[in-house]
């Protein structure tokens, strides 16, 4: 059995901490000593974060249920926070949905109260949990995974701004997806907030019945997937522009959904070269497409 | 979990981390890093070892039981060679490469430099081997409507076709880039890419395999044209037959009227030749294109020939047709009537016959990935970058490519080819930028590393690299070792490695 690792990446600003499917990079700014604390709790904190999820996979497996039994972990307890406005309306989700932002969530909760940065963030696979002190702001390109990935815009997010929470979800991460999307990019309050939304609309970019969608069943791809015989996307044929526009309006309503219910900030959606944005006006919080920004120590992707 | 989940006995429990995913064959875990692989765990992404082939071992599994975790000390340190598929890379931090690694080879202390570089001064030179024609030299070769290369200047009995390259990767539209990537990561990892050619062939290619032209599989290479055939083989027909017609789509060629004939003094037969002669013993166009004889639509030699001249054939005259690749052939002798009749072939013509097929190899597609080591890349290797060049210059320092062999163009900078299907699979990938990620592999002595400016500090041992590395292959297809004493200058009288 493997435990937990945390060692420095090349550059020695970066905290990588791994253990099993979790990868964090964690990056600080601030006073060192008051970097070095932080680093300190992120690494006291992610120790136990898998064994606590494992303990309760079963039932974070399973959409959550009023009747269900209760969960105990901190995690878990962010995690079913942030699916259940959303199963509530119907939606089928588990609070798996939101495991990587509620993993970056809780590691930076711990890190901000050790120690005061000027700025932080927590990575989860994408999934972004961000603190920002006055005056700073947090840049980031957007990465659209298409056959081939391109950078395909870059988000501002301002300390004035409510978003703390940064998620991307789609065909082409490690989890299975139910939609079409290349990749959706959501901005919300929260990171697990963010993570089940990105989820959510990566599903609703689809287009039903059409012959260029592959589908299986999502236990013959991963055998123990929570999505259990659901169908999931596995192959994506030629698509029209026609076809691509339906299939992002769909998310894309989906989205304006969200976030007329206050869930989330801003949401940009992209398939196959093309994308939507979802934002309010006058926000500064905002996804700018198309961008030129090169994603910052780009990693190598194999296919 | 559903049912399907629990009744599957070739799923094996992954103990690697506390989620003890429950994997199906075939399927990967969780955390993708590790995968259920015919009923074996393994690791699937990290640094690929390559084992000298030992009979036919394939992936060796990175766990093989509960307890029983890799022992560094299963295989003989000179028959292992750690590669750069997998390694990552440091760049562009000015950084020592991810693994530096030292072994003893047979009494030698020797350094490998292991990195995945990152190259947008990259491409492939393909060559496709057929004489159909492609599309004119300079032509845009696309792929998914984009210029992904041109068709470069055509080599015997094949075409070549130039792709990639930094002006397709970085240099025009967002999508020429992508669909250039793409293209060169497929044609690198041995998968097949269709390619159309303006003004010319629409052709599916992929490395080591037959090319398809048009639809059509490309199956065989010939040795020559007919007349060509003629000129290498005539003397070895000499005495054995009085006649000899070698049946070619392009140029047909007839022994007895041929330059090469009439100096060994063949006589005349008075065969004549359906179809337009060209120069003495070559015809054009005997027949339609087609797949039968020699590229041509015939099943039954006999119809190119017209009646023999009655002033000068003779009965018993023998005849021998045959294809340009071997594979057809007839043995005929005439009868009084000046007809020819088959008969068997002679087991003295046998082998003139065997020896045009045996010279005729498969026809393939051919991919040489190449691209040129930078300064930040070199800088992995050593603090002075210049130092690397000259090393490899003066045969101190061997560059392979995931263990192959790299071919180092002469002149300045580190600009090399590589047979991708002399590499390990999958091991090119790339960035967003775009550009190609490939590995790439220094290797040297301890004291010549010293001598470079290279990073002593990093060095880690052999064995160290091996626990990091999950995947392990026999080096198969791999024509040469990449620490064999003949690479250096120190070694090339010593003989070689074992």
């Amino acid at each position: 059995m493997n435990a937990p690792v945390a060692a420095f990446l090349p550059g020695g600003r970066r905290l990588h901490l791994q253990h099993g499917p979790i990868d964090l990079i964690i990056e600080t700014w601030g006073e060192a000593f008051q970097r070095d604390r932080a680093h300190r709790a992120a690494i006291a904190r992610f120790d136990s974060v898998l064994d606590e999820l494992v303990g309760e996979l079963e039932l974070l497996r399973r959409p959550p249920s009023p009747a269900g039994p209760r969960l105990e972990g901190a995690v878990a307890r962010r995690m079913l926070a942030a699916v259940r406005p959303f199963a509530a309306e119907g939606a089928f989700v588990t609070p798996m949905a939101a495991v990587a932002g509620a993993v970056a969530e809780e590691v930076l909760d711990h890190m901000l109260t050790a120690a005061d940065l000027d700025k932080a963030y927590v990575n989860d696979g994408g999934d972004i949990a961000l603190h920002l002190g006055q005056g700073e702001r947090f840049d980031v390109a957007m990465i659209a995974l298409g056959a081939v990935p391109a950078d395909d815009g870059r988000v501002t997010i301002e300390a004035a701004d409510r978003v703390r929470g940064i998620a991307t979800s789609g065909r082409h991460g490690r989890s299975l997806s139910m939609g079409i999307a290349d990749s959706v990019t959501v901005l919300a309050e929260s990171a697990a907030m963010a993570d089940a939304a990105a989820t959510l609309l990566a599903n609703a970019v689809d287009l039903p019945g059409h012959p260029a969608v592959e589908r299986r069943p999502a236990v013959a791809v991963r055998s123990d997937s929570d999505l259990g015989e659901r169908l999931v996307v596995t192959g994506l044929g030629e698509l029209t522009t026609d076809d691509i526009d339906r299939a992002l309006e769909r998310g894309l309503r989906a989205a304006e959904d969200m976030r007329a219910a206050g869930r989330i900030a801003a949401a940009a959606l992209f398939l196959r070269g093309r994308s939507m944005v979802a934002e309010a006006v006058g926000d500064s919080a905002t996804c700018r497409l198309p961008g030129a920004l090169q994603m910052e120590g780009a990693q190598a992707m194999r296919a | 979990m559903s049912e399907a989940a629990t009744h599957k006995p070739e799923k094996i429990r992954c103990d690697a981390c506390p989620v003890m995913c429950y994997i199906a064959d075939g399927q990967a875990g969780a955390c993708d890093r590790y995968a259920n692989h015919a009923g074996e765990l393994i690791r699937i992404d990290p640094l690929l070892v390559l084992e000298r082939a030992r009979g036919d071992a394939h992936v060796v599994p990175f766990f093989s039981g509960k307890e029983a975790s890799w022992q560094g000390d299963i295989i003989s340190p000179g028959d292992t060679f750690v590669t750069a598929v997998g390694a990552g890379t440091t760049y562009p931090d000015y950084k020592p490469a991810p693994f530096i690694v030292s072994q003893e080879i047979d009494g030698v202390d020797m350094v490998t430099v292991v990195t995945e570089g990152i190259f947008s001064y990259c491409g492939v030179k393909v060559k496709v081997d057929t004489d159909r024609h492609l599309g004119p030299e300079c032509a845009a070769v696309r792929a998914e409507g984009e210029q992904v290369g041109h068709v470069t200047t055509a080599e015997y009995g094949s075409q070549m076709l130039s792709l990639g390259g930094v002006r397709h990767l970085t240099g025009g539209s967002k999508k020429e880039g992508r669909v250039t990537c793409d293209m060169l990561m497929n044609l690198c990892n041995g998968e097949p890419v269709e390619l159309s050619i303006d003004g010319g062939s629409s052709i599916v290619v992929a490395a080591n395999q037959a090319p398809v032209i048009n639809g059509a599989m490309e199956e065989r290479m010939r040795v020559g044209c007919g007349s060509a055939t003629i000129g290498m083989f005539a003397r070895q027909w000499y005495g054995l037959v009085d006649e000899v017609v070698v049946v070619d789509d392009h140029i047909t060629g007839v022994l007895s009227e041929h330059q090469a004939g009439k100096v060994l003094g063949i006589e005349e037969t008075g065969i004549r030749i359906k179809g337009r002669r060209s120069t003495p013993g070559r015809y054009f166009r005997v027949a339609e294109p087609g797949s039968g004889w020699g590229g041509t639509d015939i099943s039954d030699p006999l119809t190119i020939l017209r009646a023999f001249d009655p002033k000068v054939a003779k009965p018993g005259l023998r005849l021998l047709m045959v294809s340009t690749t071997g594979e057809q052939y007839g043995y005929y002798v005439l009868d009084e009537e000046l007809k020819p009749v088959e008969h068997e072939l002679p087991a003295a013509l046998r082998p003139s016959v065997e020896r045009i097929a045996e010279n005729c190899e498969p026809a393939l597609s051919t991919v040489l990935f190449m691209a040129g080591a930078g300064g930040s890349l070199r800088a992995g290797a050593t603090e002075n970058p210049v130092k690397l060049t000259r090393s490899v210059r003066d045969m101190l320092t061997y560059v392979s490519c995931g263990g192959a062999p790299a071919y180092v163009w002469p002149g300045g900078g580190i600009t090399f080819m590589a047979d991708v299907s002399q590499m390990p699979k999958r091991s090119f990938g790339y960035v967003p930028t775009p550009a190609i990620v490939a590995p790439i592999e220094f290797t040297m002595r301890r004291e010549d590393y010293a001598a470079l400016g290279g990073h002593m500090g990093a060095i880690i041992d052999v064995s160290e690299a091996l626990n990091k590395a999950g995947r392990r292959e026999s080096g198969h297809g791999q024509t040469d070792w990449p620490t064999a004493r003949r690479h250096f200058r120190w070694g090339q009288d010593g003989g070689e490695a074992p």
